[in-house]
C-alpha cells in the first residue's frame, strides 16, 4: 500500500474509468433515446443525438399524469417514514430498556418480521385491506409500510439505544420528568445518527416499492411513480423516446436527492445492517 | 447494573403499544393466516376446506412451480456470487488512492437507489433482440457482432440476463458495504504485514479478507434474501417468460393468486419461500459469523 501515485495507480485509474464507462452504457442509451424523436431513433438508435428534442419529456409528463404520481409518492413516503420514526423509536426504547424476558421476547417477535417475506401474508392482508375499504387510499399504504418496515426500524434503533448510556434519561426521570419528556427531549435527540439511517433506508424502500402499490393502488388515482410508470410503459411500449423520457423523469427525483445527500445515503446503506 | 435498574426508570407499556398494534395487523395476523390458508383450497370467495398437504404435493408435481423453485435457487446463487464478486473488486478498486474514486463510488452506487422496475424497463431495451439496438448494437459497433443474442427471448438465456440486470443495479450496494469493511482495516496491520514481507495477495488473503468477514455476512445475507424474493425485475422484464423459463417463486405465487384465484395454493408457495428465507438466514448467520475475527 504505497501512498505514492505511481504507474500502477495510474493503470488502475484508467482501468476503473473504463469499467465505469462500460457500466454507464445503459444510462447513455436511456438519455440518448429520450432526446430523440421516432424518426431519429429509427435512423440511428444509439448514435449521439444530433438535434436533441425535449418534446418527449413534456409528452411523458402529460400522458403519465406524472405530477399526480409524484405527489402520491411524496405523500405516502413522507408520512410513512415520519410514523415509522415516531413509533419505531418508542418501541425500540421499550425493548432496549426492558432487559427482561418480556423485553427480549418482544424484540424477537419484531425481528421475526425481518425474516418473514411479506408474500406469506400478502393475500390475507389484501382481503383485509379490501374488507375495510382501504384499497386505493393513502391510509392503506401508510399503514402497510409502517407495519412492514417496523421490524427493520426497531432493529436499527434497538442496537443503537443499547449502546447508549442510560444516565441522561435516568437523571431526567429522577428530576421528575415524565417518560414522554425524558424520551422526546433527552433520548431522541441522541438518536440522530441512527434516525438518519432509518429515514434514508425506509424512504428509498418505500419510494421505489412496486408490488404492493400495484396491488393496492393499481388503476386508482393514488398510483405511485413506479406503478404509474409501469402502466405508462405498457401503453407506449413501442415509442422508446417517450418511454425513456418517462423513465428519466421517474428516476430524477431520487437521483437528485441521492446526489445532494450522497455522503449520508452511502453511509446509511453501508452501515445499515451491521448488528 | 442493568438488571438492577429501578422500575420507575423503565418506559411504560404504551411506548411499545402503537408499534405492536400496527405490526400485529400488517405482519403477524396476515402471516399467521397465510400459514393456515396454505393447507386449504381457499379461492378468496365462499367457503374453504382443509386439504392437508395437497398444495405442497401439487407444488412439487406441477412442473411450472417446480421449475420456478429451481429458477429461484439458480438465480439467487448467480446473483450472490457475481454481485458480491464484482462488488468486492469495485470496492478494492475505488479504495485505492486513485483520483476519481469519489466520483466512481457515486456512479457505481447510483443505480441502487432507483426503483428496480425502472431499471428492468431500461434493461429491457438493453436486451432488445434487434441487431442495431441496445447491447446488440453496442456489440456490433465494437466488432463483436457475432455475440449478439436474443437476451430475454432465448429460454436458455433469459434467467441469466435477468440475473445480470440485478447484478448491474446492486453491485454498487455490495461495493459500499465492502468499502465500509475495508475502511475499518487498520493501516498499521497492513504495514506490519508489509514489513514482514507479505506480498499484495498475501496481505489481502491473510489480513484484509478475514477482517472483511462482517461485511461479507451483511452483503451475502442481503443479496441472498433479495434474490430469493425477487419479483419486480422479473415481472417487468420477462413476466416469467419465455414459457416458464424465468419464472420465480414470487412471480408464480403472484399469478396463482391474482390471475388464477388459487389463494390457498399461492400461500402454500409463499410458505415454502418463507421457509427458504428463514433457513438461509439462520444458516448464513451461523456459518459466516463463525469466521469473523476482530481487531483488538
Amino acid at each position: 500500500m504505497s501512498f505514492r501515485y505511481g504507474l500502477r495507480t495510474f493503470a488502475l485509474e484508467l482501468l476503473m474509468i473504463a469499467v465505469a464507462i462500460a457500466f454507464l452504457f445503459p444510462v447513455y442509451a436511456l438519455v440518448t433515446l429520450s432526446l430523440k424523436d421516432p424518426q431519429q431513433i429509427a435512423a440511428s438508435p444509439l448514435g449521439p443525438p444530433t438535434s436533441p428534442t425535449f418534446a418527449n419529456f413534456g409528452n411523458a409528463w402529460e400522458s403519465a399524469s406524472f405530477g399526480s404520481a409524484l405527489l402520491n409518492s411524496t405523500l405516502i413516503t413522507v408520512v410513512s417514514v415520519l410514523i415509522l420514526i415516531a413509533i419505531g423509536s418508542f418501541a425500540a426504547y421499550f425493548v432496549a430498556r426492558w432487559q427482561t424476558r418480556l423485553g427480549y421476547g418482544l424484540y424477537v417477535l419484531f425481528l421475526l418480521g425481518i425474516v418473514l417475506p411479506f408474500q406469506l401474508g400478502m393475500i390475507p392482508l389484501f382481503t383485509l385491506v379490501d374488507d375495510v375499504g382501504l384499497l386505493g387510499t393513502y391510509q392503506g399504504m401508510v399503514i402497510f409500510y409502517t407495519g412492514i418496515q417496523l421490524p427493520f426500524t426497531i432493529f436499527l434503533y434497538t442496537g443503537f439505544i443499547r449502546a447508549l448510556p442510560t444516565d441522561y434519561a435516568d437523571a431526567a426521570l429522577i428530576d421528575g420528568a415524565t417518560h414522554w419528556r425524558a424520551f422526546t427531549q433527552v433520548v431522541f435527540p441522541l438518536l440522530r445518527p441512527i434516525t438518519g439511517t432509518v429515514l434514508i433506508l425506509n424512504a428509498v424502500f418505500i419510494w421505489n416499492d412496486f408490488f404492493t402499490p400495484l396491488l393496492y393502488l393499481g388503476g386508482s388515482e393514488r398510483e405511485t411513480i413506479p406503478v404509474r410508470i409501469f402502466s405508462f410503459v405498457g401503453q407506449y411500449v413501442s415509442d422508446y423516446g417517450l418511454v425513456f423520457a418517462g423513465l428519466v423523469l421517474a428516476a430524477l427525483p431520487i437521483l437528485a436527492i441521492f446526489l445532494v445527500l450522497q455522503k449520508y445515503v452511502i453511509k446509511g446503506f453501508s452501515s445499515g445492517l451491521k448488528g | 447494573m442493568r438488571g438492577r435498574t429501578r422500575r420507575f426508570l423503565l418506559p411504560p407499556w404504551w411506548f411499545a403499544a402503537p408499534a405492536l398494534l400496527v405490526y400485529a395487523v400488517v405482519v403477524l395476523y396476515p402471516s399467521g393466516a397465510g400459514v393456515v390458508y396454505a393447507f386449504t383450497d381457499w379461492t378468496g370467495i365462499g367457503d374453504f376446506s382443509f386439504i392437508g398437504f395437497e398444495n405442497f404435493t401439487k407444488l412439487w408435481s406441477d412442473e411450472a412451480t417446480r421449475g420456478s423453485l429451481v429458477n429461484t435457487l439458480l438465480l439467487t446463487v448467480a446473483i450472490v456470487l457475481v454481485q458480491n464478486g464484482i462488488g468486492l473488486l469495485l470496492a478494492l478498486g475505488v479504495h485505492a488512492r486513485i483520483k476519481s474514486r469519489s466520483l466512481l463510488r457515486v456512479i457505481f452506487f447510483a443505480p441502487a437507489v432507483v426503483s428496480p422496475v425502472m431499471v428492468a424497463f431500461l434493461w429491457k431495451y438493453v436486451y432488445n433482440p434487434k441487431p442495431n439496438e441496445g447491447l446488440n448494437g453496442l456489440l456490433a459497433s465494437i466488432g463483436l457482432g457475432s455475440w449478439r443474442q436474443d437476451w430475454l427471448g432465448d429460454p436458455d438465456l433469459a434467467l441469466w440476463s435477468v440475473a445480470f440486470m440485478v447484478v448491474w443495479q446492486f453491485a454498487g450496494y455490495s461495493m459500499v458495504i465492502f468499502l465500509a469493511g475495508l475502511e475499518s482495516v487498520p493501516d498499521n496491520l497492513i504495514e506490519a504485514a508489509m514489513i514482514d514481507g507479505a506480498g499484495r495477495w498475501q496481505r489481502f488473503r491473510h489480513v484484509t479478507w478475514p477482517l472483511l468477514a462482517p461485511a461479507v455476512t451483511v452483503t451475502v445475507m442481503l443479496s441472498t434474501i433479495g434474490g430469493l424474493k425477487l419479483f419486480d425485475q422479473v415481472y417487468a422484464a420477462t413476466n416469467g417468460g419465455p414459457g416458464y423459463a424465468s419464472e420465480t417463486l414470487s412471480t408464480v405465487l403472484y399469478k396463482q393468486a391474482f390471475v388464477f384465484g388459487n389463494y390457498g395454493y399461492s400461500t402454500a408457495i409463499a410458505l415454502v419461500l418463507a421457509l427458504f428465507v428463514a433457513a438461509v438466514s439462520l444458516v448464513q448467520v451461523h456459518l459466516l459469523r463463525g469466521r469473523e475475527v476482530t481487531v483488538s
